[in-house]
């Protein structure tokens, strides 16, 4: 890390802070009353006076030096090593609704595949006309669409099913990204190969070490699904599938097959251990739902939250929040400052897509006091987020998967948020 | 096993969920499908489908003629499998458990393993063969993966010690636990609860904070996540170091570290050989590794990165392999040993004991 001023500052620091800003609010309206001089004007800047880097510095740009703690995290306890494992999205950090490919976060069962695109293949085979195998430039010679989706981990938040464990909004529902895909319907690379009368599933199939695969309904294959090969403008990250990766929108991330190297149509799904020993959900008296392919509409506030405290003291305060939902768009986000009491209609901003990430704000003058905050996702099938002991009561709490309870954080007068469960 | 019919009933359920009119917003206008197709690609040869098609079903599609027994199962498994899975399927460490668990699912902390929870055979045949053993997937014969599945339905107390498990009776063998998994009910369970309007205003008398996450402290700092530790640093700088320091003290190998550290080989030996008549295997065997020139082994395919720490000199003293061994990628970075590290000081110096005496041995 640099030596150079951070403007996240640390719990410590902020709250010798926050005291201050209390005592000039209660002064009167106006906090703006300077005694010295500001030298961040007064005193000349070395960027006002020596020439800056030249255009070729960074041949691929990367964020300024004082965006360096904006990273993926992991939380190292819950995997026996590095490579199967999971990192998270700093949610606190980003604005409107795309997530920048270098912070989405990555899943592998068997680390990322180094790929030489001139050396993958794309197969498709089983119930078709004709058993086919495409090379990329085949697949860049296909009629293109580009769309936005989100893709969210079923266990996004699962560490939270019997109560508030983790205390950053990263690491409660940062296994979330949302990007804009580019990629070839899959629907006409399946023409292509022609389908016999009994295909009824697909079964995608990933190159890297763990050849990572799961049944997927042939009605979702013709229906939006994409073989997609760049994401928010540029190729897919290697650790996002390099050169392709099946896109399966509003479904569990876990079917968004990296890799993609075949796909096999058949008449009934394989049972593969991803969905079943994992990606099933056990309900209460050993029940376990299979199946579960889509996202329940969730929200989730990303400031202020554990990792993003107000540090500004009372008075005019900015509340924002991501919400989606895998079976439509998000026309409506309630949240409430006082722990249910009271809601308002929270103001939706940026576009609005199928089966993508949306943005909200709720603008309110903070009286110093603490807060409960919460917000619940209405989506555009007439679901409604439900509370985490709502899905409790259904489902008990040995589910991991598809979380969408409403979370909940407590700020104190210092204005630190802490991941809680209400009553 | 789910028939189509019925599953397609619950997908056309959710769809007419979604198709309410004008709610959904269209992305774009559909990419043409073209008459005929867009004559591209070209015919895949019953080779190449041969050697990528290697998905089993329940139904048995896929499965391959063959057999293997509990016995043969079990050396497999010692050998490729136990170093992360424990002898019985037990599991060392954080790796995944296999056996037991039985009537924990609907207890407080249900252990979901293939004995408890898996619902069909051809899972585990499918999934040991395309992904097991971790790190050199696909390098199992099919009768090993007989055997081994064999040897993990024995360890699940579904079949005694002289089973033998072919092609021919894969699909007499039902899981204990098949009947428990039925589709998505969501649509008919959770709508009608989760799909109320709700209240806005008045809507409780008070409300209390009944847990806090800061009481339990799992959270990983983020304030200070970004920077290297001191000691790791410090590690990472030993290569450097030149091995003949260590030499003059040597003192005679404590055969109770020793013997430890011979234990502890079980979580290296499903890639590593070391003794007699070692070979190279996933790993390089391990015969005289200390104080031999890093990457050194006749014939072993190294990655660049463990070759270049060679070229420049490294040598695998009491240091280095501490470093390696601790955290073997971080030590040298993009090298291919996909092992997480020993977990403790006394095991790091345990196993170089070991290595040490089977050097000079
Ligand atoms: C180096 C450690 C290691 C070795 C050796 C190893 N495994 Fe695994 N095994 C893993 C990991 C890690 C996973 C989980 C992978 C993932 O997250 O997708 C796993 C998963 C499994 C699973 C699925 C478990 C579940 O509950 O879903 C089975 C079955 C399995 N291994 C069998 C074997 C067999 C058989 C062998 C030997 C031929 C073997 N493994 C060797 C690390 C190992
Ligand atoms: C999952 C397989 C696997 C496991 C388990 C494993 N290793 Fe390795 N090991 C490798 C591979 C592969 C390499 C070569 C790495 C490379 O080329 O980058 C290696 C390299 C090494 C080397 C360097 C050898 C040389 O010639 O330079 C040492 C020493 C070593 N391993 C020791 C151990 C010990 C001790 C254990 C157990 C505590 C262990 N390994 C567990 C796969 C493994």
């Amino acid at each position: 890390m640099t030596d150079t001023p951070n403007f996240t500052p640390s719990r410590r620091q902020f709250l010798a802070g926050a005291a201050v800003a209390t005592g000039a609010a209660a002064t009167g309206k106006l906090v703006h009353a300077q005694a010295m001089p500001d030298p961040a004007i007064t005193e000349m800047q070395p960027w006002q006076q020596y020439l800056g880097a030249g255009v070729d510095a960074a041949p691929y740009g990367v964020p300024s030096q004082f965006e360096a703690h904006v990273i993926r995290r992991n939380v190292e306890w819950l995997t026996a090593d590095a490579v199967s494992s999971i990192n998270f999205t700093p949610l606190h950090e980003l604005e409107g609704i795309i997530t920048p490919n270098g912070l989405c976060f990555e899943r592998h069962h068997s680390g990322v595949a180094e790929i030489d695109p001139g050396q993958h293949r794309l197969m498709i085979n089983g119930l078709v006309d004709t058993p086919l195998v495409f090379t990329m430039e085949d697949i860049l010679r296909f009629p293109r669409e580009n769309r936005t989706y989100f893709l969210e981990c079923a266990a996004n938040s699962g560490m939270e099913w019997r109560g508030a464990q983790l205390n950053g909004v990263q690491f409660t529902h940062g296994m979330i990204h949302n990007v804009v895909y580019t990629g070839v319907p899959l629907r006409l690379l399946l023409q292509e190969a022609g389908l016999h009368g009994d295909a009824a599933w697909i079964l995608p199939e990933g190159a890297d070490a763990a050849a990572m695969t799961r049944s997927v309904p042939l009605e979702k294959a013709m229906d939006d699904c994409l073989v997609a090969f760049a994401m928010n403008g540029e190729r897919l990250r290697p650790e996002q599938g390099y050169p392709i990766r099946l896109v399966v929108p509003g479904w569990e991330g876990n079917m968004w097959v990296k890799w993609l190297r075949r796909i096999e149509v058949g008449d009934q799904p394989w049972h593969h251990r991803e969905e079943t020993s994992k990606y099933t959900d056990l309900l209460e008296h050993g029940e376990a739902r299979r199946f579960t392919w889509e996202m329940d509409a969730k929200s989730v506030i990303t400031n202020p939250s554990p990792q993003a405290p107000i540090t500004h003291g009372p008075g005019p305060t900015v509340l924002s929040g991501v919400a989606w939902s895998g079976r439509g768009t998000i026309p409506r986000v309630d949240v409430t400052i006082d722990g249910g009491i009271t809601w308002h209609q929270a103001r939706m901003s940026g576009p609005s897509f199928d089966k993508s990430m949306h943005r909200f704000y709720h603008e309110f003058d903070w009286d110093g006091g603490p807060l409960l905050l919460q917000s619940r996702a209405h989506d555009s099938t007439g679901y409604v987020q439900p509370t985490k002991d709502q899905l409790r009561a259904v489902r008990g709490e040995n589910s991991i998967y598809h979380n969408n309870g409403i979370q909940t954080w407590a700020v104190n007068e210092g204005g630190e948020a802490e991941n809680v469960e209400i009553g | 096993m789910l028939k189509s019919a019925e599953m397609m009933k619950t997908l056309a359920l959710c769809t007419a969920l979604v198709a309410v009119p004008g709610a959904v917003l269209a992305q774009e206008s559909a990419a043409p499908s073209r008459d005929g197709g867009y004559g591209l690609g070209r015919t895949a040869l019953p080779e190449e489908i041969a050697a990528w098609d290697i998905d089993i079903r329940p139904d048995g599609q896929g499965l391959p003629v063959g057999s293997g027994d509990v016995w043969t199962g079990e050396e497999l498994f010692i050998e490729q499998c136990s170093a992360c899975h424990g002898d019985f399927g037990e599991a060392v460490g954080r790796w995944p458990m296999l056996a037991g668990g039985f009537g924990t699912l609907e207890g407080e902390d249900p252990v979901k393993t293939i004995g408890s929870y898996w619902p069909y055979l051809s899972t585990v045949w499918d999934y040991v063969h395309r992904a097991m053993p971790y790190g050199a997937a696909q390098t199992l014969e099919d009768d090993e993966v007989y055997a081994l599945v064999a040897y993990l339905m024995y360890v699940n107390n579904m079949v005694e010690d002289d089973f033998v498990l072919s092609n021919e009776n894969f699909l007499e063998i039902a899981m204990p636990n098949e009947e428990a998994f039925f589709m998505d009910d969501r649509v008919e369970t959770e709508f009608p609860l989760f799909t109320v309007e709700p209240c806005m205003e008045n809507c409780a008398e008070s409300v209390e904070i009944t847990m806090r996450s800061m009481v339990l402290d799992v959270t990983p700092d983020t304030e200070e996540a970004a920077e290297p530790a001191p000691e790791e640093a410090a590690v990472e700088e030993a290569p450097a170091e030149p091995a003949a320091d260590a030499e003059p003290a040597e003192a005679a190998p404590d055969p109770e570290l020793v013997a430890a550290g011979e234990r502890l080989f079980r979580q290296c030996s499903a890639c590593h050989q070391i003794g007699d008549g070692a070979v190279n295997r996933t790993g390089p065997l391990l015969n005289g590794i200390h104080d031999a020139p890093v990457a050194s082994r006749e014939g072993f395919r190294y990655s660049p990165a463990l070759a270049g720490a060679g070229d420049s000199g490294m040598v695998w003293d009491d240091e280095t392999l501490a470093g390696y061994l601790a955290d073997p990628r971080g030590f040298i970075r993009g090298n291919r040993m996909a092992f997480a590290g020993l977990r403790s000081q006394e095991d790091i110096e345990a196993m170089i004991a070991y290595l040490r005496a089977a050097s000079t041995e």
